[in-house]
């Protein structure tokens, strides 16, 4: 539908229209009324066949962007039962974005519940640590909370190595996490696109429509009408939102390992 | 070792960053997508290339196509981490001289284990 001519016999149309006023008004200025209903009747014919003509180009129209969104469905039921569709496509886009955002959000969120406290204790005990110390340094303690302090200082060491190891391994996740914004991210430009394509239909239908408005007289407004947006085009097909029920996409880096071997890498 | 990490998400390359200077590569380098990235690798001594595949401008297979056809860069070790999963993509990438190949999402493991194999092979 991108190169839509224009409604056909317009200039036609128009000139039948004038031709046809011309001669009514001679045949009612010299009283000939029976041509004169006659003409009348071929108005109102051209006219009706003309609307018919229009009302066909304005179906063919619908059936084109129906087309070129791949609707598949009984379209004879009312209301059309539509098994699927790019704007259905679509859609399981979005619910692909949420749920990846979500499972993202929960993830840093549990990740970060689980190492806060080990970064909290080793803050605490390392104030008080830092509290022995000092009355170390002013000679303010006794042996014996000496061997106390002693044997903290190791427990607080091997607290902190272990502790860190764990803080930074949930850190490195939580960025590893983020990958999230990119998978989302090109699903959502493709959605952005359908929507441009959804919208350059529709302008063409406006267009159309307008057309028929205006030349049976429907309506007298005559709207400028935007160029169509040109579709976002992408090479790739970005990240697969339904990878375990097609055959043709791998499901994982295993599968991508098992089909690399066997092309002897 | 000189790497220039490649992908039109700036979060991304932030992310494989971090994975890599984990792994103790700390000179890496960034570009948005293959156009961009090209006239670097041909000016840039770079050890290492990691790509995205689905990119604005020139994609991440185009990039690998003109890496191995320039003689320059033919023998560049090129690592692929993409959300592109179809096998035909796998495969196309495979035909195309691609060292490895990781999907998104992906995690720091397979990342390293992927970098190892590269350069166990590249070494040996």
């Amino acid at each position: 539908m991108d190169n839509f001519a224009p409604l056909h016999d317009d200039e036609e149309f128009r000139s039948q229209l004038q031709d046809c006023a011309n001669q009514l008004v001679e045949k009612l200025q010299s009283d000939n009324y029976e041509e004169a209903s006659e003409l009348i009747h071929n108005l109102v014919e051209a006219r009706n066949n003309h609307i018919f003509r229009s009302v066909g180009q304005l179906t063919r129209g619908l059936h084109e962007a129906i087309v070129n969104f791949h609707v598949d469905g009984d379209m004879q039921q009312n209301p059309p039962n539509i098994n699927g569709s790019e704007i259905r496509d679509a859609s399981d886009r979005l619910q692909y974005v949420i749920d990846m955002t979500q499972a993202a959000a929960d993830k840093t969120m549990d990740k970060v519940e689980a190492v806060a406290p080990i970064a909290m204790d080793l803050g605490n005990e390392s104030a008080k640590l830092k509290e022995e110390w000092m009355r170390l340094k002013r000679r303010e303690i006794t042996a014996e909370e000496f061997r106390g302090l002693y044997t903290r200082i190791d427990d607080f060491l091997e607290q902190m190595g272990a502790g860190t190891t764990l803080l930074n391994s949930s850190l490195q996740e939580i960025i590893l996490e983020q990958g999230y914004q990119d998978l989302t991210g090109q699903v959502l430009k493709k959605v952005i696109g359908l929507i441009s394509d959804v919208e350059s239909e529709l302008v063409n239908l406006m267009r159309m429509a307008c057309q028929v408005e205006e030349v049976t007289g429907l309506a007298s407004t005559k709207d400028s009408v935007a160029p169509p947006v040109a579709a976002v085009s992408s090479k790739g097909e970005g990240p697969q939102i339904h990878a375990d029920k097609r055959d043709d996409v791998v499901s994982g880096q295993d599968d991508v390992d098992d089909l690399l071997s066997s092309l002897g890498f | 070792m000189k790497i220039l990490i490649v992908d039109d998400f700036s979060t991304m390359r932030r992310i494989i960053k971090n994975l890599l200077r984990d792994l103790g590569f700390t000179n890496t380098h960034e570009a948005d997508d293959g156009s961009t990235a090209l006239p670097m690798l041909k000016s840039g001594d770079f050890d290492f290339l990691v790509t995205d595949w689905n990119m604005p401008g020139m994609s991440g297979i185009e990039l690998l196509k003109e890496v191995r056809s320039d003689g320059k860069l033919a023998a560049l070790p090129v690592l692929m981490v993409t959300a592109e999963a179809k096998r035909d993509q796998i495969i196309e990438a495979a035909q195309a001289g691609v060292n490895g190949y990781v999907v998104k999402p992906f995690t720091a493991q397979v990342l390293k284990e992927k970098i190892d194999k590269i350069f166990e092979r590249v070494e040996g």
